[in-house]
């Protein structure tokens, strides 16, 4: 059965609600239930922010959960959270631009993509939610990336459609890194 | 709480003079105010008055449901937090039996312009021994950016997408020229805190207004211009100028109504 | 209509639109300021009437004026700004006027937080304002069912000429989730004759909670009752899950009610028969079916994010035929799946000692 229960969580600002909410949007393009909550609250001014985000054939029940399948965390203070949350069997993919991870820290549920510098790269550090997100869709291949590509271009606000190509680009450039590290 | 620790001490050589030092009256803690906003700002320009007055000890604060309801984590007195717009009935009820405290409200323009409407009116007609500094930011702050009764005639708020319509929204209100009609009020006020001067300017203000409650004169209000960067989507600095452009025109910076009693105070 | 990611906030304040809402006043408060905000355009854009009031007593007012000229009229809310709306409230039911009101619970008491609450369930169902009634109160645990609850908040109003209260949490407003809006209805094409629109033509209307003389406010009491009791007798709703060979009956409704829906599916998963009462309807309470259950399962746990208020009902409705157990959390934090499992496994195991 297809169903992921995950948290993205960073800094206000790295994007962090958006990278959920399109994925979102393509689970129910693809048919699937979803349920995204965020954390909300005066914490959100320059805080940390963070969505828990549930795709599955079944109906969702509960919309947050204790220990998520999956998190994509974008900065230390959710590693630091979410290191010890994530099930593990689970998938934590860290954004290793701003999260330093001594060897010994490693474990077998990490995926390590350093999100930020691929996308000031890119042009725009501000596409590392698209870096993680294209990494995230392609390793667990809960919904196909072209839907993911779909969905961002009807969700991408005007203002800031000129965007579309590079986070396109930056989509593919997250997928790439996982091809390679299997 | 932690011990305050001088940085100066230790790095800066004595035969300098100290011209800026860290208020008294002011906790050491990080804030919550978003980069730029104004209340920061205007909470140490009265925790600078309680010092110079020698109050801190004698001094309670009311804290307003808006962005300002944790002004008690950053000015180091007694303190309460009332309900939305209720400060100055709460207030109110802590001098009458406090006659012998200094007690101030600090409320931003939804809290006493909107809801808060009649506890200020009231407040100030029956002249009650009360400061109240009052931010104007034409903004509701902590609830994301709708629109407050002093927002400007087409200003794009979350509850006034097309900007304010002044025909099916009503027109913005200007708070310290009704407060100063009442018989109660002794000094009433309109500053702006968005430059050095106006900053200085509303310091003096704000310490009139203390000054005007110590000595039993009557009510008292400082109204502050203030930005808030965040929900008008501007950057700090293109917030203040935006503010000095569009918000003094409507709000003209005056001292509405100074009994001759709070003139002959001075600000010293 | 296809399904598509709604906010649940987002998702009311256009399903009351659609389903021909004519007039909207409130004040912001999180968490569901973006239903107000929603509504500042679109409503506008449907040529109907937006307002933000200058206050939670005065927008209720100006709901309840809107209401006694007979247009279909809403507010929404949370915690401080539905105890400001409770006057209101009671003039409404005793002039016998249609309203709806979103209350969406955040954490109290006082200024509290934002965090998502059940604590106003007493307040909602047992004593929303002074004098003697119930108004209805609709619990939603979902997008989809709080969009089709303002249809049937707005039918149940204008039926019982009461007030509706359409009970969420702040999870419910801030969560998006996989819903379908209703289809555009047209705005009623007349008044009500009740309604004060001018007495041209016809005898004058007054509408009033006022009845000076006591035999007077009785008769006025009566009738009230009597429309508690048909209230009671037509509009219970609730929601059964695999109640027919539980031993354990989970009873929560709205964010808990939802969240006992994946305890029940871990619980079946262990082999423990679980079955799930979730009320739809917190006033009138689904007394009847919980007296069935109670003959037939061998405990309840009741979950809420509160000190324990609908489990009073449940309590009084039980009788003490069985034991009951309470999981709540409170000061806004959600229950988890695996602490109320816990609590399942242990009553399971004690009864079967
Ligand atoms: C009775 C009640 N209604 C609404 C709210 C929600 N609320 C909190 S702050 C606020 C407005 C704040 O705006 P303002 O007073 O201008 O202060 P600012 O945040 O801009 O400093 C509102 C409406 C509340 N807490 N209580
Ligand atoms: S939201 Fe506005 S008023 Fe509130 S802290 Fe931020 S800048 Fe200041």
């Amino acid at each position: 059965m297809r169903h992921i229960e995950t948290v993205f969580s960073g800094f206000g600002g790295q994007g962090i609600l958006f990278a959920g909410q399109l994925l979102s949007y393509a689970g129910i393009a693809a048919g699937l239930y979803v349920t995204w909550i965020p954390s909300y609250g005066p914490e959100m001014r320059g805080g940390t922010a963070n969505c828990t985000v549930i795709l599955s054939e079944e109906e969702i029940g509960a919309p947050v959960v204790r220990h998520p399948t999956a998190a994509v965390v974008m900065n230390s203070p959710s590693f630091l959270k979410y290191r010890s949350l994530v099930k593990p069997e689970g998938l934590l993919f860290v954004n290793t631009s701003l999260i330093d991870i001594k060897d010994e820290e490693e474990d077998a549920r990490m995926i390590l993509i350093p999100a930020s510098d691929l996308a000031t790269e890119l042009g725009n550090i501000r596409m590392a939610n698209m870096v993680m997100l294209g990494a995230f869709v392609e390793r667990t291949g809960i919904v196909a990336l072209d839907a993911v590509k779909e969905q961002l271009a009807e969700h991408l606000s005007e203002r800031q459609q000129k965007w579309l190509e590079p986070n396109y680009v930056a989509l593919e450039r997250g997928a790439a890194l996982i091809e390679t590290q299997v | 709480m932690a011990e305050k620790t001088t940085v100066a001490a230790a790095t800066i050589p004595e035969i300098y003079e100290p011209v800026y030092t860290y208020p008294d009256s002011l906790t050491e803690v990080s804030t919550h105010y978003c980069p730029g906003c104004v209340h920061g700002i205007v909470h140490r320009l009265v925790a600078e008055v309680i010092d110079e007055l020698g109050i801190r000890e004698d001094t309670i604060g009311v804290a307003p449901v808006g962005c300002a309801v944790l002004a008690y984590n950053y000015l180091d007195v007694d303190f309460v937090e009332a309900a939305h717009g209720r400060a100055p009935a709460m207030a109110t009820g802590i001098k009458r039996v406090n006659p012998d405290k200094v007690v101030f409200t600090y409320q931003g323009d939804g809290d006493l312009a909107a809801i808060g409407t009649a506890e200020i009116i009231h407040a100030a007609n029956r002249g009650e021994l009360l400061t109240t500094v009052f931010i104007n930011n034409a903004i509701y702050g902590m609830t994301g950016g709708q629109m407050a009764p002093t927002t400007l005639s087409g200003m794009v708020t979350t509850s006034t997408p097309t900007g304010r319509d002044c025909l099916l929204a009503g027109y913005p209100v200007r708070m310290s020229e009704i407060l100063a009609q009442t018989a109660g009020a002794v000094y009433v006020a309109r500053e702006s805190a968005l430059d050095i001067a106006g900053i200085r300017r509303t310091k003096q203000a704000i310490k009139r207004a203390f000054l005007a409650q110590i000595h039993g004169l009557g009510f008292a209000c400082v109204e502050v211009l203030a930005t808030c960067p965040t929900n008008w989507n501007l950057e700090p600095w293109s917030a203040l100028e935006w503010a000095k452009e569009n918000m003094g025109a409507f709000f003209p910076l005056q001292t509405f109504k100074m009994t001759d009693e709070v003139k002959a105070l001075g600000t010293r | 209509m296809t399904k598509q990611l709604l906010k649940g906030n987002i998702a009311f304040a256009e399903a009351a639109l659609r389903y021909g809402l004519e007039a909207y006043f409130g004040y912001p408060i999180t968490p569901q300021s973006e239903a107000l905000e929603h509504l500042s355009g679109r409503m506008i854009e449907e040529g109907r009437v937006f307002l933000q009031a200058e206050s939670e007593v005065a927008a209720i007012n100006m709901v309840y004026g809107a209401a006694c000229a007979g247009v279909r009229t809403m507010t929404s809310t949370s915690g401080p700004g539905y105890s400001l709306m409770a006057e209101g409230l009671s003039y409404i039911v005793g002039s016998e006027v249609p309203v709806v009101v979103v209350n969406m619970m955040r954490g109290g008491p006082g200024l509290g937080n934002i965090q998502p609450s059940q604590a106003d369930y007493f307040f909602m169902t047992k004593s929303a304002g002074h004098g003697d009634f119930h108004p209805i109160v609709l619990a939603p645990a979902s997008v989809q069912e709080i969009i089709d609850m303002m249809g049937l908040a707005f039918t149940l109003a204008e039926t019982y000429r009461t007030l509706v209260i359409v009970a969420g949490d702040g999870c419910i407003g801030q969560m998006m989730e996989s819903a379908e809006l209703p289809p555009m209805a047209a705005t009623r094409q007349s008044r009500p004759e009740w309604a004060i629109t001018g007495a041209r033509g016809r005898d004058r209307n007054i509408i009033t909670s006022l009845y000076l003389g006591p035999e007077n406010l009785e008769r006025l009491n009566h009738r009230l009752q009597a429309k508690l009791a048909r209230i009671q007798a037509n509009e219970i709703r609730y929601q059964e899950m695999q109640v027919d060979d539980a031993d354990l009956l989970l009873v929560a409704y709205g964010t808990a009610g939802r969240i006992c829906t994946s305890v029940l599916r871990e619980a079946r998963k262990q082999g423990l028969r679980v079955g799930l009462l979730r009320p739809q309807t917190l006033w009138p309470f689904p007394e009847e079916r919980l007296a069935e259950l109670s003959q037939q399962v061998r405990s309840m746990l009741v979950v809420e994010m509160s000190a324990g208020q609908m489990l009073e009902d449940v309590q009084r409705v039980v009788q003490g035929r069985v034991p009951i157990r309470f999981h709540g959390r409170m000061g806004g934090i959600i229950p988890m799946v695996d602490e109320i499992l816990d609590d399942v496994t242990s009553l399971v195991q004690t009864a079967a000692a």
